[in-house]
C-alpha cells in the first residue's frame, strides 16, 4: 500500500515535470522578441486576432486614398471610382512620372485649394517599375502576404513595416484635397489594426 | 518681397508666398507668353520649367519657387531659335495659339530626356497639353522635326 503511494507520487511529480516543459516549450514558439533600434517588438502569434486586424487594414489598402496609387498598370488612378488619371500619366522607372508629366509638376507639397485641383504631398509619387506594390485586384489572402514578403514590399523589415504606418504619404490619406472621400476609419484605427495584425504574426486570412 | 529667378535674372516681387506663381510671371514680372487655361492644372498652357522640370505654374506656389530656376517660353531660347521653336514654325503649328507657350515647354522636357521619341512617345508625353484648335498631328510632327534639326546639329559637331 505504502509502495502503490509512493509510485503515485513518483509518476505524478514526473508526469507535471513534463507538462510544464512541453508549455514551456509551446510558449517560446509562440513567443518572438526583435530588436530595431533599442525598442522590442514584441511578437505573440494569434492567427485569429492577425487575421481580423488585417480585414480592417484591407479596407483601408482597397480604398481610393491608397488602391489608386497602388494601380496594376502603369497609370495611377483618380477619384473614388477609381478610373485611369486623366491625361494618363505614366509610372516611370522611378515611379516619379516620365517628361512634362512628372508626379510633382502639378502634385505640389501640400492639396492645392479648389475642386478638381492636384492634391499634394511632399512625396507623390508611385512605386517603382521593378516593384510595383499592386493593391488593385489584389485579394485579402494575397495581399497580407504580398505586404511582407521583403521581394515585393519594398524591402521592408518587420519593424520598417510597423514604422510604414507613420508615413507621410500614407498618413496623407487622412488629408484629401476638397472633394475627396477619406478612407474607411480613423487613422488612428488604421494604425492600430495594421500594428496589430504585424505584431500577432502578420497571418494571411484564409482563401487565394 | 520675394525674389524670383527667372529666365537667368532676378525679380524682386511683391508676391504673398501662396500666389500662383502664373501671376506672378504674368501680372507682376510682365511675362505674358505663359498663358491661363484652366487654373487647376488639366490642360497645360501654364506649364513653365522650374529647375528643368515642366510644372504647371497656376497650382506652383511662388513659395515653391522663390530661389530656384524658372525658365518660361520667352526663355527658353535667347534668340527665339531653339530647335522646338523653329519647327513649330516651320511646321506652321499654331492657329489660335493659345496653347502653344505650354506646348514647347512641355516638348522641351521630352526631347531633353528622349532626344528620338517615336510617336508613341510623344503622343504619351504630351497627353497633359490639350488644344482646342486639334493642332495635334502638326504638334506631333514638329516635335520629330525638331528633333532631326537637334541630330543633324550634333552630327555636324
Amino acid at each position: 500500500m505504502r509502495n502503490r503511494k509512493r509510485a503515485s507520487h513518483l509518476v505524478s511529480g514526473r508526469t507535471v515535470g513534463i507538462i510544464g516543459s512541453l508549455l514551456v516549450a509551446v510558449g517560446l514558439l509562440g513567443f518572438s522578441l526583435d530588436k530595431h533600434e533599442g525598442k522590442k517588438i514584441i511578437i505573440v502569434k494569434d492567427s485569429i486576432g492577425s487575421v481580423a486586424a488585417f480585414k480592417q487594414v484591407y479596407k483601408v489598402l482597397q480604398s481610393p486614398r491608397c488602391m489608386n496609387c497602388h494601380p496594376s498598370g502603369d497609370i495611377p488612378l483618380q477619384g473614388d471610382d477609381n478610373h485611369l488619371h486623366a491625361m494618363s500619366p505614366r509610372r516611370g522607372t522611378d515611379g516619379m512620372g516620365m517628361y512634362a508629366m512628372k508626379c510633382s509638376n502639378c502634385h505640389q507639397p501640400t492639396n492645392a485649394p479648389g475642386l478638381h485641383t492636384p492634391p499634394g504631398n511632399p512625396k507623390w509619387h508611385l512605386p517603382p517599375a521593378d516593384m510595383k506594390m499592386v493593391f488593385q485586384g489584389r485579394t485579402a489572402h494575397q495581399l497580407a502576404k504580398q505586404l511582407i514578403d521583403q521581394n515585393q514590399n519594398g524591402h521592408k523589415s518587420m519593424d520598417q513595416l510597423i514604422a510604414h504606418a507613420s508615413d507621410t504619404l500614407v498618413k496623407g490619406a487622412w488629408h484629401p484635397s476638397e472633394g475627396r472621400t477619406l478612407p474607411p476609419m480613423s487613422y488612428a484605427a488604421f494604425k492600430k489594426a495594421w500594428v496589430t495584425w504585424l505584431t500577432k504574426g502578420a497571418y494571411a486570412p484564409a482563401g487565394k | 518681397m520675394i525674389t524670383l529667378n527667372i529666365n537667368q535674372k532676378d525679380y524682386q516681387l511683391d508676391a504673398d508666398p501662396d500666389m500662383p506663381l502664373l501671376w506672378a510671371i504674368r501680372d507682376l514680372a510682365g511675362l505674358t507668353g505663359t498663358k491661363f487655361g484652366c487654373g487647376v492644372a488639366q490642360c497645360g498652357a501654364c506649364v513653365v520649367h522650374l529647375n528643368g522640370e515642366a510644372v504647371r505654374s497656376c497650382v506652383t506656389k511662388v513659395g515653391r519657387a522663390a530661389g530656384q530656376k524658372i525658365v518660361t517660353i520667352e526663355g527658353l531660347s535667347q534668340n527665339n531659335d531653339h530647335p522646338l521653336q523653329v519647327a513649330w514654325n516651320e511646321a506652321n503649328v499654331p492657329q489660335c495659339g493659345y496653347c502653344h507657350s505650354g506646348q514647347i515647354m512641355s516638348a522641351a522636357v521630352l526631347l531633353r530626356e528622349n532626344p528620338n521619341p517615336t510617336d508613341e512617345d510623344i503622343d504619351m508625353a504630351m497627353s497633359g497639353n490639350i488644344c482646342r484648335c486639334g493642332t495635334y498631328p502638326r504638334i506631333r510632327a514638329a516635335i520629330h522635326l525638331a528633333a532631326e534639326m537637334h541630330r543633324k546639329a550634333n552630327s555636324s559637331k
